[in-house]
């Protein structure tokens, strides 16, 4: 008997999220050993991420949105097969017959088969033109559309279709939403912040029609024509269908499963559809007479499916369908019965007309317990306010206290210690508080660690505020004294060191240290020390009293291999270089005996110098024209870029003179860690933008800016941060940005792990560097043109000062060269020798 | 005449009678808070008088010095060679303090090295040799008796 025939066979119909979910449970759980899995998937390519769909108008790539991949599911076991799906389901002989023809016998079967967009029947819905809002092939189609067209109309008002026309007018288009009921976002706001909201919406430019109803649409000169009940019409370029999803149920109708009556697959709280062995997760389910409409919840059915399939007594019991999200720039929340239709309800309501708030809340008859709440313009409490719903909690005795502005800074934001350790902080991913307790307990003590080891607040990222304080709390209550304390010498943390040197315009370590520390300093405080002074008065790193505070590299300005030599790099900005310096950094190898190999970030790398033989050899490529590349130092490293506009048929700006520009004006600034940046010429993003702490990529109308990526261990994906810009408003942008970081950063802290711990995260940082909110941004830019303007090459200096190569010796007191430092050669050029090679060579000798 | 000129037992330095100092190298050298490397032993050149009175012949031998101005004491001479790291790099350190000791941390894997005993402060058992010194006047000088 073959083991294959002891696993058990499992169909999943629908790769969407929810059907990715189920797939990543069963592994999580070791079972993939167990069944052998069959996905069908309707669409062309495995699951992706539909929440954050829009994003794919904003520069995300179908890539960047993709879930799950067919050589994963592979090593999972699990074979799937695109562009195929199921169309009948045959119970009695436990069979699948698929649209390639292919019958399947199963054991159990998944039902996953999501949603799809209701198109209300309107005379005339069929035109072209006229789309849904669902999937990327929608989204390719309205983007083609979109790009020849004046104006747009999205049919709905719901989320969706507030998501949809955010779109049409991010693309450009004049755009209108047409609802039929009274108020936006029926479902989720009371009228008051329906009404709001609507304000809101239209002052950014959207026309908002309600109590509208579509009766025809008709092609008019190539225009569409609709025409509403009460005889008033609209011409558009395009129309989208946003009106609400209905469940996929076709296939469980059609094999006799019980179905609603308004459609959706009845299960039970074990999520098994009438046949116990088909389970139906997600939108197509319906569960108490309710379809589950968000990701959260259907995941929670994913997880029951996946504990059912594996004997355990785990249920789903419906699921809280609170949301916050921000709708073309309005913040809006909506927790529980936000329409104060429980019995007995009472509601408390803030609104403040200047700044556009609205906020209520819904308790019930004696005001101590939350049933609801509604945002808008304002979500900062929606945290607070779930916790109190979902657990229950006692409302204070002001409870209005909640939602009114704070006074005295004194708002009561619930204490992480308040909620009880079966509270789900992140519902995307169901960690609760005693998880996340758990895990801190077990070792993990930042909230990085916490983030990787419980997946709590790498969804939505809804929870981060309150995620952080549950782990501070936890870290003081485990008697650890939660600091960023600099070292053991000051008991600050950098940015609080990078004030203190500011203010008192402190300029030697040695200053600082009598001033503000204890000790005589170690190898954390001193470099990141010197790196402040270097930010902020950039003299030179080899000054008498900067020396001995740089890491070998710095000091010797160049980069310490395993033997003890030197490799070197020259700057060649943007990665342009003229084939006569490339011949001189050939010389230069081979006069020296140089390994010399090609970086990462379009330069070159000469390997293999003595201590004393860098002084030479940066003469002469500084006689060449060369400048120091501060491949060394915790600094700008280079600015990748691809030949762009000038010579690529598809670039549409010069990303090369961009790349130049930006590399010449930040080369040399000293930050907190080095700094690596890229600019595209197009979409096609050949410089890889996209993983630099700044990324630039160009678009017809000017440049998109990217900040915060990373490659290396930790890779992640820059965040779009502004778009279209024009060259001047980039470098401010970027000017502002890098002074922010290298300001506030902590010590050894990359860009994106310094955005990911930064509160706020990048809307905050949007506030700080486009909206100027802390009112810094003068002071950041002149700060930056100062070190601008006092840029040197530090080798330059070097090498005209006999001070300073004094201490390119190798021995203080002889000329000898350090006989432990040996090559060998491979593939034509030299490498350290391995001590092996070492002990024959002195031998033979 | 050796003697003599040790004899004015200046700040920092100590009374130096015995033949077995030995000048290795100038004062001017030296780099404040940071590290320089000597080479000592049987080849050692012109610069500085190398005759070892005491008839031992001496392999070649790198050794970091460490110049501390503000400390009680100011020189410290410890092996060049990081024997973890296979390179002869101390030297190139930076000078850090550590659980209150001063320590020397190699460039390549930062361990520590206690300035005054050569012990490795995350492993015990590794030492790198140590070298009483003396500074005077202008010259530095090491107690080649002490040199294996």
């Amino acid at each position: 008997m073959t083991k294959n025939a002891e696993k058990k066979k499992l169909i999943v119909i629908g790769n969407g999220m929810v059907g990715h979910h189920f797939l990543e449970q069963l592994t999580s759980r070791q079972q993939h050993p167990h069944f052998e899995v069959t996905i069908f998937c309707a669409e062309s390519r495995p699951a992706y991420d539909r929440v954050h769909l829009s994003e794919y108008f904003a520069g995300c790539t179908a890539e960047d949105l993709a879930l799950g991949n067919i050589e994963q599911y592979r090593q999972w076991g699990s074979e799937v097969r695109l562009n195929d799906t199921i169309v009948e389901i045959d119970r009695e002989n436990k069979t699948v017959t698929a649209t390639s023809g292919i019958s399947h016998p199963y054991d159990q079967i998944i039902l996953a088969t999501g949603s799809y967009p209701f198109v209300p029947p309107i005379p005339g819905h069929q035109q072209e033109r006229c789309f849904v809002y669902r999937t990327l092939e929608d989204l390719d189609a309205i983007h083609a559309a979109a790009a020849i067209s004046k104006s747009g109309v999205v049919i709905g008002g719901g989320l969706l279709g507030l998501e949809a026309a955010n779109a049409l007018k991010a693309l450009g288009l004049e755009t209108h939403v047409v609802e039929f009921a009274p108020g936006l976002m029926a479902t989720q706001l009371n009228d008051g912040g329906s009404a709001l909201l609507r304000e809101k919406i239209e002052a950014l430019g959207v026309r908002v029609h309600t109590n509208t109803v579509t009766e025809l649409i008709e092609g008019v000169n190539g225009q569409l024509r609709m025409q509403f009940k009460g005889g008033c019409e609209l011409l558009t370029d395009m129309i989208i269908f946003s009106a609400g999803i209905r469940p996929r149920d076709q296939l469980a109708k059609a094999c006799g499963l019980q179905t609603g009556e308004r459609g959706g697959i009845v299960i039970d709280s074990s999520c098994r559809t009438s046949d116990p062995n088909i389970f139906a997760i997600g939108e197509c389910a319906l569960y108490e007479e309710r379809i589950f409409g968000l990701v959260a919840p259907g995941y929670a059915m994913a997880r029951t499916a996946v504990a059912q399939l594996l004997g355990e007594k785990e249920y789903f019991l419906g699921a809280d369908m609170s949301t916050k999200l921000k709708l073309l720039g309005v913040q809006v929340g909506s927790i529980g019965d936000a329409h104060g239709r429980s019995e007995g309800a009472a509601a408390i309501t803030f609104v403040d007309e200047q700044s556009g708030v609205y906020k209520r809340m819904i308790t019930n008859a004696d005001g101590k317990k939350l049933l609801g709440a509604v945002l808008v313009g304002d979500t900062g409490e929606y945290d607070t306010l779930l916790q109190y719903h979902l657990n229950d909690i006692e409302l204070p005795e002001h409870p209005e206290q909640l939602i009114l502005p704070a006074t005295d800074g004194a708002t009561p934001a619930l204490g992480a210690a308040a909620l009880p350790a079966s509270a789900t902080v992140c519902s995307c991913h169901n960690v609760s508080k005693g998880q996340i307790v758990d895990v801190v307990a077990e070792g993990c003590h930042t909230l990085v660690e916490v983030k990787d080891v419980t997946k709590a607040s790498t969804g939505c990222g809804g929870c981060a505020a309150l995620l952080k304080n549950i782990v501070d709390e936890e870290l003081a209550a485990l008697g650890m004294e939660v600091n960023n304390h600099l070292c053991a010498h000051f008991s600050f943390s950098r940015q609080e060191l990078f004030h203190i040197i500011r203010v008192e315009e402190i300029k030697t370590f040695t200053e600082l240290l009598d001033k503000h520390g204890a000790g005589h300093g170690c190898e954390i405080c001193k470099p990141t020390v010197a790196s402040i002074l270097a930010s902020l008065w950039n003299e030179h790193i080899l000054e008498q009293s900067h020396v001995g505070l740089q890491d070998t590299n710095d000091t010797f300005m160049a980069n310490m291999q395993k033997n003890g030599s030197y490799s070197v790099v020259p700057r060649i900005p943007g990665g342009e270089i003229t084939p006569e310096k490339l011949i001189v950094i050939g010389e230069v190898a081979k006069r020296y005996n140089l390994y010399t190999k090609i970086t990462g970030g379009q330069r070159i790398d000469l390997f293999g110098a003595r201590l004393e033989q860098l002084p030479e050899i940066w003469s002469e490529l500084i006689d060449a024209g060369f400048e120091t590349g501060h491949a060394y130092g915790k600094s700008l490293r280079t600015v990748k870029s691809c030949v762009g506009s000038t010579w690529c048929r598809f670039g549409v700006q010069d990303s090369v003179s961009m790349a130049l520009h930006i590399e010449n004006r930040y080369k040399g600034l000293r930050s907190p860690h080095k700094i690596k940046m890229a600019v595209s010429g197009c979409t096609r993003e050949c410089a890889e933008a996209q993983s630099k702490d700044v990324g630039v990529i160009a678009t017809d109308k000017g440049w998109n800016l990217f900040v915060c990526g990373n490659g290396g261990m930790r890779p992640r994906h820059a965040d779009l941060f502004a778009t279209d810009l024009d060259d001047s408003t980039l470098i401010r942008y970027i000017d502002r940005f890098l002074m922010f970081y290298v300001r506030t950063a902590d010590k050894l802290q990359r860009t994106s792990v310094w955005l990911e711990n930064l509160d706020g995260g990048l809307n905050y940082l949007r506030e700080v560097i486009i909206d100027d909110k802390l009112g810094v941004c003068t002071e950041l830019e002149a700060q930056m043109a100062h070190v601008v303007g006092t840029y040197q090459c530090e080798w330059k200096s070097a090498i005209n000062d006999p001070e300073k190569l004094k201490r390119f010796r190798q021995f203080v007191n002889s000329d000898e060269t350090d006989d432990k430092i040996v090559f060998v050669k491979e593939r034509g050029q030299p490498r350290p020798a391995t001590v092996e090679e070492i002990v024959e060579t002195a031998e033979s000798a | 005449m050796i003697s003599a000129a040790l004899q004015q037992n200046q700040k920092n330095s100590i009374a130096i009678t015995h033949p077995q100092w030995l000048p290795i190298c100038q004062r001017s050298d030296l780099v404040n808070n940071s590290g320089v490397c000597a080479l000592w032993g049987d080849t050692c050149t012109k610069s500085v008088e190398t005759a070892n009175p005491t008839g031992k012949i001496v392999a070649k031998k790198s050794i970091a010095l460490f110049f501390l101005p503000d400390q009680k004491q100011q020189l410290y001479a410890v092996d060049n060679w990081d024997p973890i790291a296979q390179a002869g790099v101390i030297a190139r350190g930076m000078i850090a303090e550590l659980e209150g000791e001063l320590t020397v941390a190699s460039p390549l894997y930062k361990h520590h090295f206690r300035l005054i005993d050569g012990v490795c402060m995350e492993d015990s058992s590794i030492r790198l040799a140590t070298y009483p010194m003396a500074i005077n006047r202008d010259t530095v000088y090491i107690d080649c008796n002490k040199i294996q």
